[in-house]
């Protein structure tokens, strides 16, 4: 635990993953189209980033770093946050990362928040829109044995605390939570900024530390695919539902049939 | 470590490989097929090379587990003030299957402060045993207890599938219990079966916003841990008096202690909804044009005893607010009847919605993607069709 | 693009667009309906240093120049030329203080301009002088330590939401164009208040009003360069925005063709989507090269004047004669490819036919305009004649 005096640092963990709003697919080989499909920071950690500007400059002081783990191309989506306003970047990056899954991501991550020491936050986006997990940043919270907080739309530091809305179905818990703390963020948090010119040009020349397997503290046996516990070992395309029927003509001919069709769905006799 | 590598002779040069890839890894270089840096080693390519011209080499450790150590399924019951959450049920109904193929007992876990007669209803609904953990210290949900306690429990238990419900409180919790007893977790799962050969679990989930699916196995580890959206499962009916052993688990007071505490609850009444219950949605679309336009859908909703849904364009416009937006970025929804009006279907709504029984859609544009997707599909204008057929069911439901 | 652009400037290229199709286009239509200023914009282009774009590092701006305010004028009409003047509008208002202020008076505007803390606004236009500048009646008498300002300007870009107004007054009763000044008056001063708000065809989200001055004092330090220079500071300041206006409308005309496309794709007739036929693909070609031919001119009058050249009335004239014709012809055209959609309030296209309308009409009329050009050409005839 940090003394209150000195200034809070924040850890943000991104994820650039490919924009999956824009892929489609082809409806001929029912496969993915993948070329053009932009790389993008995940949109729940652009959240994040800004809830983390958003705290520092409500304290007044404090040191936001944005960390990701993947391959060299990640660095545009970390020069993106540095153009927010974000203090530096770090990158693990190294071959022997690569295929993890959600636990060897977090043990990877887990140890460059470590070797990065004393923070206070660790921001995440709720899920990552590739993977759709929401896991690692419980992992990583739990693999720094510290608290968290999941789902929060609302954060508030006050010396070694901070208070946080954790979002419910009907409505929200308040929670009370020591420092340093991990939280996941949902949209609801705040309203991301769009990049300045001036942060863009300083992103441009900023100096991105990598570090790879050799400069973190981790059991090689637990990072990429060989200390993946889970292994994907088949990917299909969803299954098409047979043609339904299309009912023709005009709204006087097409209502009734459409009407005498979901008649019997209603009352539960389907 | 693992590696990937081509097999140039083999590699014929016809870029199915570079098709299936999902991460623009592969592209071609003098007519062969060369894997670049940002390889995931997720293997799609191995499967989709008719030519056996890629090979994955992964590094097999000793199993340690269908080791005859690991028996039993069990499932993470959710309370929330002394009401057990349906997904609960669902859990139950996989689990019963899972465990009588397996031949195992089916367990619950059920934490909480006050809430020993609920294990009563997770017997009735197919839990052979239920391990309960009675404490003040759980009154109210807080992940460091509450995923100690499941942690240990399962230590103790040693299960070899943990099923949990992937709701807010699944979500957070169970992770930081897998990342505790060091096994792997599959999240949002919709099928869930057993290969006897391995005795592993298959895990299938969407994945890339729902554009495909995958098939995941934990071979290594155990318990394979795996969590299940609401409505996603079956819940068996009620069987009053049916016979379970109920367990009163202690924990040690230690591993109860938590640096996160509930101040209180605020029950918001914009977030009220939870459509994710609904037997009928109807859902509007960008097609309606604007938020007055909703009401139209409110109406209908209201005609057939519905709930209001609507895809993430009508939410991000700030039509209508988020707890009603279906897909994946929302919610889930498998209602009986789903009406989609002026939704063009783009995959993230899909993923939300294509577990519904009937699926209606209404949309001006004859190429939308939903009416692929549809039972019934009507292309028109929104704004005749939808009020003509409010009336017309007003009147025959009435 | 045929344009060459150097890092920095892809840079804000980008981030334009960015604002444009994240925090404009969403908005576009209800501010074109209801007259509403955009506020919400001004604060994204401020945060995102834009309103800056023109203005010396050393008050706080990002130093570029005019090629620079075109690029993001360009990039950010091609969503909705009406918000765009929320910032073009200013930058023409803040040019008689980048081009003839003194230091102080550098300071003092510039410095909260390019932070896009106020807005600034050009004011000549008068309801007896348009195209006959020369021919304001607005005095600005001296008293002391004073000006006394009395009169009414019309039609004003940003009237009422600007705190800066670079005012063309006459100093001197009688004396035609010598007799006339340049003085920064602010909103709130006293004497000085605002008419009632236009009601326009087009550029909507853009506010339009009379600025009213009865008795205003304002402090003798408030004037640009000396007394008498009043005409040559606005011709000097329409020579720099003149290529700010061809980017709007350059812009715009953009706007309508991408729309024109995307709808000719997608849009069948006869069995096929129209964009198949030869008539239509003649349509969006023309439309098309004079667009380019358009962007052509824009950057390089933009690149004449960023280069230092000292005359450069006629490219610039030329660059917002051509521009502004090429809009009013492209977004007529892409009404005429979206046909009866095309007349429709619901689709983009007939907002962009009406906003194009205005380039061809203010910060000189194209007539104006031509008159520039021709007197610049015979000039250098004659000039090239006596070198012999």
């Amino acid at each position: 635990m940090r003394d209150s005096g000195v200034a809070m640092k924040i850890v943000v963990l991104i994820k650039q993953v490919p924009d999956t709003t824009e892929v489609r697919i082809d409806p001929e080989t029912n496969t993915l189209i993948r070329e053009g499909v932009p790389s993008i920071i995940n949109p729940f950690d652009t959240y994040a980033i800004e809830e983390a500007l958003r705290l520092r400059e409500r304290a007044g002081e404090g040191e936001v770093v944005v960390m990701s783990m993947g391959p060299p191309q990640v660095e545009t989506a970390l020069r993106e946050a540095l153009a927010l306003g974000v203090d530096s970047a770090f990158l693990l990056t190294d071959r022997a990362f690569a295929g993890a899954d959600t636990w060897a991501t977090s043990m990877t991550l887990a140890a460059g928040i470590r070797k990065l020491g004393d923070v206070d936050v660790v921001l995440c986006g709720k899920q990552a829109i590739d993977g759709d997990t929401a896991q690692v940043g419980p992992g990583v919270a739990c693999l720094l044995d510290i608290p968290q907080v999941a789902y929060v739309r609302k954060i508030d530091v006050d010396g070694g605390e901070a208070l946080a809305e954790r979002m419910m179905d009907d409505g929200y818990d308040i929670v009370r939570a020591k420092l340093p703390c991990l939280f996941t963020v949902v949209k609801e948090i705040n309203e991301p900024r769009l990049p300045s010119l001036k942060g863009k040009m300083k992103a441009r020349k900023a100096e991105i530390t990598m570090w790879g397997a050799a400069d973190l503290d981790v059991d090689p046996a637990q990072i990429g695919l060989d200390g993946s516990p889970t292994r994907v070992i088949r990917i299909f395309s969803p299954e098409q539902r047979s043609a339904g029927e299309m009912l023709e003509g005009e709204p006087d001919e097409t209502v009734p049939a459409l009407v005498s069709r979901i008649l019997p769905v209603l009352k539960g006799e389907a | 470590m693992s590696s990937i590598e081509v097999i140039d002779e083999r590699c014929v040069g016809c870029e199915l490989c570079i098709k299936a890839c999902l991460y623009d890894a592969i592209e071609m270089r003098d007519g062969i097929a060369v894997i670049k840096d940002n390889c995931t080693l997720c293997g799609a390519c191995v499967d989709a090379c008719k030519f056996d011209a890629i090979i994955l080499r992964t590094e097999h450790r000793e199993v340690d587990a269908g080791d005859g150590e690991h028996r039993g399924v069990w499932i993470i019951a959710e309370q929330r003030g002394g009401e057990l959450h349906g997904v609960s049920y669902e859990l139950l109904g996989k689990g019963r299957e899972l465990a009588d193929e397996l031949g195992v007992p089916l367990s619950a876990v059920l934490l909480g402060s006050g809430v020993e007669p609920l294990a009563r209803n997770l017997v009735e609904r197919g839990a052979d045993v239920v391990h309960v953990v009675d404490d003040p210290a759980l009154e109210h949900y807080a992940d460091e207890p509450y995923s100690n306690a499941i942690a240990d429990l399962v230590e103790k238990g040693h299960p070899e599938i943990v099923l949990t419900g992937a709701t807010s409180i699944g979500r957070s919790l169970i992770p930081r219990v897998a990342v505790q007893i060091r096994t792997g977790l599959t999240a949002d799962c919709t099928g869930l079966a057993i290969d006897d050969d391995e005795r592993c679990l298959l895990q299938t989930r969407p994945a890339f916003g729902g554009n495909i699916m995958a098939t995941i196995v934990c071979p290594n580890h155990r318990p394979q841990m795996a969590t299940v959206r609401h409505k996603v499962m079956t819940s068996l009916e009620p069987e009053p008096g049916r016979v379970g052993r109920i367990v009163l688990e202690t924990i040690e007071p230690g591993r109860l202690e938590s640096r996160t505490e509930f101040v209180e609850f605020v029950k918001d009444l914009t977030q009220t909804v939870n459509i994710a219950d609904a037997d009928v949605i109807v859902s509007g679309g960008r097609g309606l044009g604007g938020p007055e336009r909703f009401s139209m859908i409110e109406d209908l909703a209201g005609a057939v005893g519905g709930a209001v849904g609507a895809s993430r364009a009508a939410v991000d416009a700030g039509w209508i607010p988020y707890s009603h937006q279906v897909g994946q970025t929302g919610k889930t929804v498998q209602p009986r009847l789903y009406i989609a009006c002026g939704i063009s279907g783009a995959v993230q709504h899909l993923a939300g919605m294509q577990s519904s029984k009937t699926i209606v859609a209404i949309n001006k544009d004859a190429d939308a993607p939903i009416f692929k997707h549809a039972t019934y599909g009507i292309v028109g204008d929104l704004f005749e069709i939808v009020p003509a057929l409010t009336k017309r069911l007003k009147a025959e439901l009435s | 693009m045929s344009v060459f652009l150097t890092e920095e400037q892809q840079m804000l290229k980008e981030l334009c667009a960015q604002i444009a199709r994240e925090k404009i286009l969403p908005i576009r239509e209800a501010l074109d309906e209801s007259g509403e200023f955009p506020w919400e914009v001004v604060k994204v282009l401020a945060a995102s240093d834009i309103y800056g774009v023109y203005i010396p590092e050393e008050y706080g701006g990002f130093g570029g120049g005019v090629t620079e305010m075109c690029i993001a004028t360009e990039e950010l009409s091609r969503v909705c030329g009406g918000i765009t003047l929320a910032f073009a509008a200013s930058a023409l208002g803040a040019h008689p203080i980048l081009l003839f202020g003194s230091d102080e008076q550098k300071k003092k505007y510039l410095t909260p301009i390019a932070a896009g803390e106020k807005l600034a606004a050009f004011a000549l236009t008068e309801a007896n002088a348009g195209s006959d500048a020369g021919a304001i009646e607005t005095t600005a008498l001296p008293d002391g330590d004073h000006y006394v300002l009395n009169g009414t300007k019309q039609w004003i870009t940003n009237g009422g939401e600007a705190e800066v107004y670079t005012v063309v007054v006459r100093t001197k009763k009688g004396t035609g164009i010598r007799g006339i000044s340049c003085l920064i008056v602010e909103k709130g001063t006293p004497g000085f208040d605002f008419g009632k708000k236009e009601n326009k065809m087009g550029i909507r989200a853009s506010t339009t009003r009379e600025l009213v001055f009865q008795d205003c004092r304002v402090p003798k330090e408030n004037l640009l360069g000396r007394e008498g220079m009043g005409f040559l500071i606005a011709m000097r300041t329409f020579d720099m925005s003149r290529p700010g206006v061809a980017a709007q409308a350059l812009g715009i005309a953009q706007g309508a063709l991408d729309e024109a496309v995307k709808y000719a794709r997608e849009r069948e007739q006869f069995g096929q989507p129209i964009a198949s036929f030869q008539g239509m693909q003649f349509m969006l070609a023309d439309m098309a090269t004079q667009i380019e031919a358009a962007r052509a001119l824009v950057y390089h009058a933009a690149a004449v004047v960023d280069s230092g050249e000292k005359n450069v009335s006629k490219i610039s004239a030329m660059a917002k004669l051509f521009a502004s014709d090429v809009a009013m012809r492209v977004t007529t055209d892409a009404v005429q490819v979206l046909g009866g959609y095309g007349y429709m309030k619901e689709y983009p296209v007939e907002k962009m036919m009406r906003d194009a309308k205005i380039t061809q009409i203010y910060e000189g009329t194209n007539q104006i305009q031509r008159t520039i050009i021709a007197s610049q050409v015979i000039k250098e005839s004659a000039a090239k004649e006596r070198r012999g």
